[in-house]
């Protein structure tokens, strides 16, 4: 149990007894911490009410059942896992918000965030602001797409976020096919908008959804292909397996160099970041699809934004940037530090690379954004395929 | 609408992103190509030239001002020219080189906002936020001279309202050096980004027969590589005693008039340079304002002079009073705008802020 000293506070139960542990991996004793700290949660919160109906009511079966249910208690843990992990997610997304905010800041030569230390309750201010804005149903829209696309869309995004693991003790779920299901998940998002720009009755609306369905099918291929190549070369889909074996190896960006270029062009454009924002390019088409969106549905529909670009850096550290460990010191030394943090920050400094780009660039056109993904991306993604056999001919990453 | 049309309408304003200002540009759009447009204008019509015909030629001088707000030097200017001119009245020296600096800054600030507003059509902040840095300086510049920001109120018919303060001309040149210095910045981030590059040539081509057949003017029309500027070619304000380039690209693209822009700038800060040096040898006891009677004698008269938006006049018609009988006014921009539907015919939507934002909209002096 290498997490043993840091989790000693935590008084686990055997996780490995309940069958309804999600965590299944050849009997290790790695921990699935938000699990643990759901259930550590419930420890507390339900032995309390039991505690109390039992003060109030002698001798009824309900605090049995609060605490005593196996089936009840890990719903209710499964549930805190959920919230746990949204949390974090959630923090994990301000602190990118205030930290491109803040860069950008430094950049444009002003004024960046101001409430709170360091400005960094900003986000936090403009996210109750959302709260208090009106909601604005187009009298004219497709009530059901108008809704449903943007619960989807914010839905699928933290969903994701569940499937990125921060270290191999930090996840929900670690599916041997990871990095499939992340991309089948990331592929319901161009679908979403086209069904929101479309129920808008709003023309900008429509255009934005028709470019944002353009531009992301145009992208998914070089990053399937790029999937594809970083799975060839760790040998699986599961994304602690690609980390292990870039622990094992080296960083997958060294002999994966032009998948890694690839890749990150691919993934600002899968975010709708700025040279690639055509969907909601402000200066011709005013918010794009997002136009007819008002109130916490818009800022839904942001953190979703900003969730997808957290996808984005994490897959990015995860095939290319060795996920959480730090080159040239083992793996068992490094399992005493927090490797949660050692991934935050390799994010945060991809996230850097994204917010850096935004400021140096303006926005390409829908064209050229075509013409960038199909006639660019696309050879080079094949290119670096090829070079993943060759490696693999070859005999592996041999150093 | 045929039923196999599959092309739409779309009004793109009077409150739009790329409009910088009240108007509208319907076009009509077959998915992402631009099939036809019609500008629309008239959002900010407030009946300027009817109001001036009630006002007596000083209190006009504050209006002309509020023509443009970024170049409200040089429409107080144009409408000082032509009174001027209707009293048959000759400047003093100082006068004429304090207007030359007056209006350079002006034009310096106005290329600023353009590049500015340029940043944000392109979808890069960056480009805006240091454009406007830039230009705090030239305001507070006009701060110094004048006493406000945009609306400058300075020229006067017959001169100019003061003199420059102590250490304006230091004040002056330290901006304009800096500028000189800081500009690059932004050269860099436009000129060496390819993806800029790729945004702006061979985009909104407008050749050079076109340009003078739709009566273009100003950098719009230099873009095109109509070498004519009203400054060197129907000399005013002593600009032909000065040493300076009339900035013309051939290139007859978007890119070729920002190129016109960002040079005509480096061209503004040579001539402050060397007005301020021809006002240092003028001593300081010449008039900066002479006197002038109420009235302008009976007549029709008209003055230009390069805006930086292109051609401004004005057209006097005086009955003899001391109120305009009629005051009409050209502006370049409601001439500009007219061809719009040719700029932006056959290209893509996302092209068109690119390509209007060239033109450098100003809805004050269109809709007057």
């Amino acid at each position: 149990m290498p997490y043993d000293s840091i989790l000693n506070w935590i008084k686990f139960t055997d996780p490995m007894a309940n069958p309804f542990y999600p965590y299944i991996k050849g009997g290790s004793a790695v921990y699935n911490l938000p699990y643990d700290i759901g259930h550590k949660l419930w420890e507390l919160i339900g032995g309390a009410i039991a505690w109390l109906v039992n003060l109030l009511f002698p001798g009824n079966g309900v605090s049995t059942f609060l605490v005593g249910n196996d089936m009840f208690v890990n719903l209710i843990s499964i549930v805190l896992m959920v919230v746990v992990i949204f949390a974090v997610g959630f923090i994990v997304n301000i602190t990118m918000i205030w930290e491109e905010r803040k860069i950008l800041g430094r950049m444009m030569d002003r004024r960046a965030t101001r409430i709170g230390p360091l400005g960094y309750l900003q986000n936090i201010a403009d996210g109750l602001k959302t709260f208090l804005k009106e909601h604005i149903t187009p009298a004219k829209a497709d009530k059901k797409g108008y809704m449903w696309a943007v619960t989807i869309l914010i839905g699928t995004s933290v969903l994701i976020a569940c499937m990125i693991p921060l270290s191999d003790r930090w996840f929900i779920v670690d599916y041997g096919t990871g990095l499939l299901i992340i991309f089948g998940l990331f592929a319901i998002a161009p679908l979403m908008i086209l069904v929101a720009g479309w129920s808008q009755n709003n023309k900008y609306s429509l255009i934005g959804g028709m470019r944002a369905a353009a531009q992301m099918v145009a992208y998914e291929v070089p990053i399937l292909l790029v999937f594809a190549s970083v799975s060839l070369l760790a040998g699986s889909f599961n994304i602690n397996d690609i980390v292990h074996a870039q622990a094992n190896s080296t960083w997958y960006i060294v002999p994966l160099f032009l998948g890694f270029i690839v890749f990150i062009v691919s993934a600002i454009a899968e975010a709708e970041r700025i040279p690639f924002d055509l969907p909601e390019a402000e200066a011709e088409l005013v918010e794009g699809w997002q136009t007819e969106y008002s109130g916490m549905k818009w800022g839904l529909i942001m953190l979703g934004d900003y969730f997808r670009g957290y996808i984005a850096c994490a897959l990015i550290v995860i095939m290319f940037l060795g996920g959480w460990y730090v080159p040239f010191i083992s793996v068992e030394q490094q399992a005493s530090w927090l490797p949660e943090i050692v991934f935050l920050l390799k994010v945060f400094l991809v996230f850097f690379v994204f917010a850096w780009v935004r400021a140096a660039h303006c926005r390409v056109r829908t064209d050229q954004i075509l013409n960038i993904g199909w006639k660019v991306l696309m050879p080079l993604a094949v290119i670096n395929l090829g070079i993943t056999v060759a490696i693999l001919l070859a005999g592996g990453i041999l150093w | 609408m045929m039923p196999d049309d599959r092309t739409m309408w779309i009004t793109m304003g009077p409150q739009h992103p790329f409009s910088h200002g009240l108007w509208t540009l319907k076009i009509r759009a077959d998915g992402e190509i631009v099939k036809d447009a019609e500008p629309v204008i008239g959002y900010l019509h407030r009946g300027w030239e009817k109001e001036c015909e009630n006002r007596t030629y000083p209190l006009i001088i504050p209006m002309a001002d509020r023509l443009c707000y970024s170049a409200s030097m040089t429409w107080s200017h144009v409408y000082c020219k032509v009174v001027e001119e209707a009293m048959g009245i000759e400047l003093s020296d100082r006068a004429k080189y304090l207007r030359v600096v007056a209006d350079e800054m002006c034009r310096i600030q106005s290329h600023l906002m353009w590049l500015a507003a340029m940043g944000t059509d392109l979808g890069n902040l960056t480009v805006f936020l240091w454009a406007l840095r830039e230009r705090e300086l030239f305001l507070d510049l006009n701060v110094k001279l004048c006493g406000q920001r945009l609306t400058t109120n300075y020229p006067r018919i017959g001169g100019v309202r003061n003199d420059m303060p102590f250490y304006f001309e230091r004040d002056c040149l330290r901006v304009v050096n800096r500028f000189e210095k800081m500009i690059w910045e932004l050269v860099a981030m436009m000129d060496e980004s390819s993806i800029f590059l790729s945004r702006m040539q061979g985009t909104g081509i407008i050749s050079r027969k076109d340009a003078a057949n739709y009566g273009l003017t100003g950098p719009t029309m230099r873009g095109s590589g109509v070498d004519f500027d009203i400054r060197r070619d129907d000399p005013y304000i002593n600009y032909d005693l000065l040493d300076w380039d009339v900035a013309v690209c051939k290139d007859c693209d978007s890119y070729g008039r920002y190129k016109v822009r960002m040079e005509e700038m480096f061209q503004s800060c040579d001539i402050i340079r060397q007005a301020m040096a021809k006002l240092e040898s003028i001593p300081k006891t010449e008039p900066t304002r002479i006197k002038v009677p109420r009235r302008v004698p009976e007549g029709t008269h008209f003055a230009r002079l390069e805006d930086p938006r292109g051609e401004s006049l004005m057209y006097l018609v005086s009955d003899g009073t001391d109120k305009p009988y009629r005051l009409k006014v050209r502006s370049p921009i409601f001439v500009n705008v007219s061809a719009s539907k040719h700029f932006v015919n056959g290209v893509r939507i996302a092209d068109i802020p690119a390509i209007m934002g060239t033109l450098d909209m100003c809805l004050g002096e269109t809709d007057r």
